[in-house]
């Protein structure tokens, strides 16, 4: 399962969102998926509580969208819907085509609460 | 997809580029910041960084994926045993446990660093990062990165190679490119390995494994071989060093002065 790699590795970079924005605490991020990306966000959900935990994105929702698989076929030049297994141009049926979505593995937004005295967590002193 | 040039910017996220879009205030009063990153950004950044040095000293990178068993070991000693005179080739070797196929590696007289992974299912280019510390690549033609056996995981890891070849064998069924698309789609060369059994496993069709894969829109071209009786190895050694010299073309075109092999500073 590389998913708990993947989840260590958005972990990272929403910490660095966080520290940019002066945040203390992460509420939401926001991924999108795609099925040729080959990450099973569900698999990237159980991760995420673990890797999470601790960090200041600790009880954050993630929320993933899981994103079309469309192809741009070379001979006809139509975007058309197609399936992981089946990446085949639905209006001419040629092979030879490119995937223009559905292998995004993307941090889309962070939604963040910046600091506030009153919400201040423990173990940070304000000077 | 990168995080450079906007080819991650689909029709569902588009908006966020938009002004205001950046940041904003949400109805509960918190904001929302816009990243649009890759997820793997930094494994794709050291990927480039090995990919550079890989380049600089006109060396091939070549990443085997395949499933457990498959032969990717038994198809590097063969490939050694043939071309190791003429060319400079070194392994990296990639296993959960044990030095085993490092072993193997080395009593065909080349260079084999062992990565154990420990519990991970992959290589990442941090590990193939570090294992390049220990190649001397100014002295290299070829490294092979032997990556875990495994249909899944190693595919979602750029690695810093050139070209991914992906073994499918014979005992395998032709139908996993269909069961594993991610993994045959990223594949640049498809080999067949253990290609002798296609007497007794007759229901293995190589025609059906091509078939598969061009439902993924895969162009890789196929190689039916077998390391075991030599059958195909010709077509996967040409392969190899039409690539070679592909690089080397490449490489002169961009600067003439790395075509000389320079020692590091």
């Amino acid at each position: 399962m590389h998913e708990l790699a993947v989840c260590q590795a958005l972990i990272e970079q929403v910490k660095l969102v966080a520290h940019e924005q002066h945040a203390h605490r992460v509420v939401e991020i926001n991924i999108d998926i795609g099925p040729l990306s080959g990450v099973e966000a569900q698999l990237l959900e159980q991760a995420f509580s673990i890797a999470s935990a601790g960090t200041v994105a600790d009880g954050a929702r993630l929320i993933s969208k899981t994103t079309p698989v469309r192809v741009n076929c070379r001979s006809c030049g139509q975007v058309t819907d197609a399936l992981p297994t089946r990446l085949i141009c639905a209006n001419c049926g040629d092979w030879q085509t490119r995937v223009v979505s559905g292998d995004e593995l993307l941090l889309t937004t962070v939604e963040v609460s910046r600091n506030i005295p009153t919400e201040t967590p423990p173990g940070i002193t304000e000077h | 997809m990168c995080d450079t040039c906007g080819c991650n910017v689909t029709h569902g996220n588009a908006h966020l580029l938009q002004p205001g879009g950046k940041l904003e205030r949400t109805d509960s009063g918190h904001e929302s910041v816009s990243v649009l990153r890759n997820l793997l950004a930094e494994n794709d950044h050291t990927a480039g960084h090995n990919r550079q040095h890989f380049d600089r000293h006109g060396v091939l990178a070549i990443n085997l994926m395949s499933s457990p068993g498959s032969g990717k070991t038994a198809l590097l000693e063969a490939t050694i045993d043939a071309l190791g005179k003429e060319l400079a080739i070194a392994v990296i070797e990639g296993d959960l446990e044990t030095e085993n196929d490092a072993e193997r590696i080395r009593r065909h007289g080349v260079k084999a660093i062992q990565i154990t992974t420990g519990s991970a299912c992959h290589l990442d280019a941090h590990m193939v990062h570090d294992a390049l510390h220990r190649l001397d690549l100014g002295q290299l033609d070829i490294v092979f990165i032997e990556n875990v056996g495994n249909l899944v995981c190693p595919a979602s890891f750029d690695l810093g190679q050139h070209h991914n070849v992906t073994l499918l064998s014979v005992p395998e069924g032709d139908d996993k490119p269909a069961k594993y698309p991610v993994m045959f789609r990223s594949a640049d060369l498809v080999l067949l390995s253990k290609s002798d059994l296609l007497p007794v496993l007759d229901d293995f069709q190589p025609s059906n494994a091509r078939r598969h894969l061009q439902a993924l829109a895969s162009s890789a071209p196929i190689i039916e071989i077998s390391s075991k009786t030599g059958a195909g190895m010709d077509a996967w050694l040409h392969w190899l060093l039409e690539e070679t010299a592909a690089l080397e073309h490449r490489i002169g075109a961009i600067d003439p002065t790395t075509a000389t092999s320079m020692p590091a500073p």
